[in-house]
């Protein structure tokens, strides 16, 4: 949708080569980083942390207020839902939906994406033809409206969800990818590859796509935000995570019928925990689209 | 239409051709996507040229993060916790529903805060281009107040990207707005969609994406078509 427009200074050919080479782990923003990878963890011991069990509650224990306010106790930290689950569980399993839906969105919109737009563009002619007509059409449709139309139609699950996701934002791949592979497709070392007698399928996997690769990368750590952000929206609209699950989204649609009563956990908690994973991966992508394709300025 | 075809798009639970309901909701859809652009322009271009013309500084700075949380922040969570705060803290707006201009402004900021960073980054970096031209070397080299030469020679030459694009985030927000719509009780078309998901009414679904897009389609070719218009130097050409 909207690109991050923000100004690069294109660095001479020699610098930029340079540093490249020069990615060390100092340079890396250290902050969101180190919350990508907390969350990350959090994730993948979601077990050993959460103190309660996620999916079920005490329903004499409803609507408990985090432990610093009157009426809260340090036995749910963070309070407790309309059916008494506790909120602390529930956001770190959450963050195992949230890390695998994403990851794997991304990695499904990518290699559908890289696929296509290395096929479309090294074989130009007819294949190019098609493969770039679906992507304009598939362009036109509201990426956020076509996937809450797929989610309505195939029905809720967290692993339907990945391939919506994944078929929703294959587009911005194949586009990106195709024009690269324009270009290198004239270089000496494609050129020298067909002279020695290199199968298309093996110059287009040995030789093209190492050299898009960099770019993929690119584009998939942009396009974790967007895709948490898409997920953390079906759930919150029904057609994402199902229910018992605990997915963000899923906690804020549920704390919506709360906030006007002034139970104000069951929307803040959730929603700072979609903001830092967000923020950090759009601050990481940054990052990487400076350090690595100082190029991919319209994104 | 035919009356066949305005009956076979019917909706389940209305039990009226969708392309009616599509156009009763348009208006209130335009206009909460109008204010919302409105917003968008206010706050991004101003604090894009300002990011532009003190780079690295202060103002830059705090656009940036200005953006950052706009791109990072989901639309429905700023909308709940716009609604804490001003509904049910302070009691200053009303949490939902649509009539007077006070329903507005929530929505509209929770909507535009997005696009403004969007316009804001977008501002910033053509700018940034123009300011680095020849003819605005030139006009400094003429002895004109700085003042005038941002206002009159880039900001003009600077605008137009900002404007094509939103020209087409209109439209997106238009059909973005399923969310914030959601949260607000807005009646409009983001709205309608929300209620074929829940009620399973899917002609309303299928007829609120075909429409969104069929609306996204006209727009770029009408921007394309203008830009030939605004640019001479492009020509539409086979």
């Amino acid at each position: 949708m909207s690109a991050p427009a923000d100004v690069i200074t294109l660095p001479s050919p020699q610098s930029r080569s340079a540093r490249r080479r020069a990615i060390r782990l100092g340079d890396i923003p250290i902050v969101p980083a180190a919350i990508l990878i907390i969350i990350a963890l959090v994730a993948i011991f979601a077990d050993q942390l959460a103190p309660h069990d996620p999916e079920v509650g005490k329903l004499t224990a409803r609507f408990k207020p985090p432990f610093w306010q009157s009426g809260g106790s340090t036995q749910y930290l963070l309070g407790t839902d309309q059916l008494g689950r506790d909120v602390l569980s529930r956001l770190i399993f959450g963050a195992r939906v949230s890390m695998v839906v994403g990851i794997m969105a991304v990695i499904v919109a990518g290699v559908l994406g890289t696929a296509l737009g290395i096929l479309s563009g090294y074989l130009r002619g007819w294949v190019d033809q098609v493969i770039m007509r679906i992507t304009d059409t598939w362009l036109a449709l509201p990426a956020l409206t076509f996937a809450i139309f797929l989610a309505a139609i195939v029905g809720p699950s967290m692993w339907n969800i990945v391939i919506i996701l994944g078929v929703t934002y294959w587009t911005r791949y194949a586009r990106v990818i195709r024009g690269e592979v324009l270009s290198l497709r004239e270089r000496e070392f494609v050129q020298l590859a067909i002279v020695a007698g290199c199968s298309k399928w093996t110059i287009m996997t040995r030789h093209i796509l190492p050299n898009v690769i960099n770019s993929a990368t690119v584009l998939g750590s942009l396009m974790l935000g967007v895709v948490i952000i898409t997920e953390a929206t079906l759930s919150f609209l029904g057609v994402g995570v199902p229910p018992p699950q605990p997915a963000w989204g899923l906690m804020l649609s549920d704390g919506k019928q709360g906030l006007m009563v002034g139970y104000w956990w069951l929307t803040v908690f959730p929603g700072c925990c979609i903001m830092l994973m967000v923020l950090s991966a759009n601050l990481l992508g940054d990052w990487l689209r400076v350090k690595l394709d100082p190029q991919l300025r319209q994104l | 239409m035919e009356p066949g075809a305005r009956r076979s798009c019917q909706s389940f639970y209305y039990q009226t051709p969708v392309i009616d309901l599509y156009l009763s909701r348009l208006p209130n859809s335009l206009m909460l996507a109008g204010v919302a652009m409105v917003f968008s322009l206010l706050i991004g271009i101003p604090s894009g040229i300002l990011a532009a013309v003190r780079v690295g500084r202060f103002w830059d700075s705090a656009g940036k993060v200005f953006a950052l949380l706009g791109l990072s922040l989901p639309s429905f969570w700023v909308g709940l916790v716009l609604i804490l705060l001003f509904s049910v803290y302070l009691h200053w707006l009303p949490s939902s529903g649509a009539g007077t201009p006070l329903h507005l402004i929530m929505p509209a900021f929770a909507l535009g805060w997005y696009f403004a960073a969007a316009h804001m980054r977008l501002t910033r970096s053509s700018m940034l281009d123009v300011l680095g031209s020849e003819y605005i070397k030139l006009a400094r080299l003429k002895g004109l107040p700085e003042a005038l030469v941002i206002a009159k020679h880039a900001f003009k030459n600077a605008l137009i990207p900002v404007l094509t694009l939103a020209g087409i985030n209109l439209v997106i927000m238009v059909n973005v707005a399923v969310v914030v719509e959601t949260v607000f009780a807005w009646p409009g078309i983001g709205r309608l969609l929300y209620e074929g998901i829940t009620f399973r009414d899917f002609p309303v679904v299928q007829g609120v994406v075909l429409l969104g897009g069929a609306m996204i389609v006209v727009v770029n070719l009408a921007i394309d078509i203008l830009y030939a218009v605004i640019d001479p130097r492009i020509r539409l050409e086979r």
